[in-house]
């Protein structure tokens, strides 16, 4: 890590250097032939797509590598972008910022920080001692799982760049306002009285710092076998959950209760995800089969930002740090938001 | 005797670190004090953003996600 031009890491720099361009040829041409090697595939096992069986084993054998294949691709870039945005770097972006356009930040930084779930009280501590607002703090702490790169690659992957961008407006939208609104209500009272009292150690930056690009390749790829690593049991029974729903629901079938003309169908899809907890890579096949059978793509979609934005694990977490009205309200606004995005998806497309 | 603690609430990646150090240890030969170190209250007081953290002898040598198994060799010196 000292020096970056010794003979030996030029080596491995060129071996990164020639090989990510092949991969990247191969990852491509796999892509595009996804569908001629599932319909291959369903044939080749003796199967017709007219049955109920033929049609989910082709969506299952269809949609596995195209998930992974989207997934692996986008957790590596991720992971070598994250080694430019260190949280310890994010927190001396906001720390000082006025609410508004320090909103607007911590929620475009909550996509490319790297965070994990049970790092919450840790950065959420860092960044407060470090003069980060509280309200600046909890829109980063709500763009940070709700507008993750899984969940925009896949949808862009799954249903094409318009729900992407509407997905990742939308999202950026409900973690500034609701950081603005928990801001403005003032609400530094409820924090648990050992995170007030608490006078953080100085802070040290011993990751992001020194990186040379072999280290960004290797982050990438660590990266990569750490979350492909975990999620991909989720993905496949997400995706075989679809399958299922794909081959054997009715046609229309969810338009009499998921459709846009059920006006409670939404508010039930955030409710229903909370105690859910899964995360966008296993949830989105699901998604995708539903909106297949006629439910409402703004009903799906508040669905799966409840599930993702709103887990029950995640706020035990934070009740270590806040007191119940600070977590009700961040609740109640975050659902607000959600429940917004339902009705206009439902409304627009 | 190095002193040597895990800094995490006790998720996947805390505990695989915990692991790591431990087994790059032994591989050394050296013999180390290891601590898992759970509460809240004492992680943040070391001043990580991000779990897992490693600190040695009182100071932070890593923090954020699993150390590379490279990183962690070079905390306890050159070979045996």
């Amino acid at each position: 890590m000292s020096t970056e031009t010794s003979p030996a890491e030029t080596r491995v720099l060129a071996y990164w250097l020639w090989g990510l361009p092949l991969a990247a040829a191969v990852w491509v041409v796999v892509y595009w032939h996804l569908a001629a090697l599932a319909d291959w595939l369903v044939s080749a096992a003796g199967l017709s797509r007219a049955t109920h069986w033929g049609e989910a084993v082709h969506f299952f054998l269809y949609d596995t590598p195209k998930v992974l294949l989207l997934l692996t691709g986008i957790v590596f870039v991720m992971g070598v972008i994250q080694t430019f945005f260190a949280p310890e770097r994010t927190r001396a972006l906001l720390a000082g910022r006025r609410l508004g356009i320090g909103n607007a930040m911590a929620a475009s930084l909550g996509i490319v920080t790297p965070f994990c779930s049970c790092s919450a009280v840790p950065l959420f501590i860092g960044f407060l001692s470090a003069g980060v607002p509280l309200g600046i703090t909890f829109s980063f702490l709500i763009a940070a799982p709700m507008v993750n790169e899984i969940a925009l690659v896949l949808l862009l992957g799954l249903f094409g760049w318009t729900v992407a961008a509407l997905y990742l407006g939308m999202g950026l939208l409900i973690a500034i306002v609701a950081g603005l609104i928990i801001g403005e209500l003032k609400m530094e009272r409820y924090l648990e009285d050992w995170v007030r009292a608490i006078h953080q150690g100085a802070a040290v930056a011993p990751s992001g710092t020194g990186y040379g690009w072999v280290e960004r390749f290797e982050a990438g790829w660590r990266h990569v076998r750490e979350i492909v690593g975990k999620v991909w049991p989720y993905v496949l029974v997400g995706i075989g959950l679809g399958a299922a729903i794909h081959g054997f629901v009715p046609e229309d079938f969810m338009a009499s209760f998921m459709g846009r003309d059920v006006w409670w169908a939404v508010p039930a899809a955030v409710v229903l995800g909370v105690p859910m907890y899964t995360n966008a890579a296993g949830i989105l096949p699901i998604v995708e089969a539903l909106i297949g059978k006629g439910a409402a793509l703004g009903t799906t979609l508040a669905f799966m930002m409840s599930v993702i934005a709103l887990s029950a694990p995640e706020m035990l977490i934070l009740r270590k740090v806040l007191k119940w009205p600070l977590i009700a309200t961040f609740i109640g606004v975050v659902a607000t938001g959600i429940l917004l995005v339902g009705y206009v998806f439902n409304l627009v497309l | 005797m190095k002193n040597v603690k895990v800094l995490g609430p006790g998720c996947r990646n805390c505990q695989a670190t915990l692991t790591l150090v431990g087994e790059v240890a032994r591989a050394k030969g050296i013999e180390i004090q290891l601590e898992k170190v759970d509460q809240m209250a004492e992680i943040v007081r070391y001043g990580i953003l991000s779990t897992p953290g490693v600190v040695i002898d009182g100071e932070v040598v890593h923090a954020g996600g699993i150390p590379d198994r490279k990183k962690v060799e070079s905390w306890f010196g050159p070979a045996a």
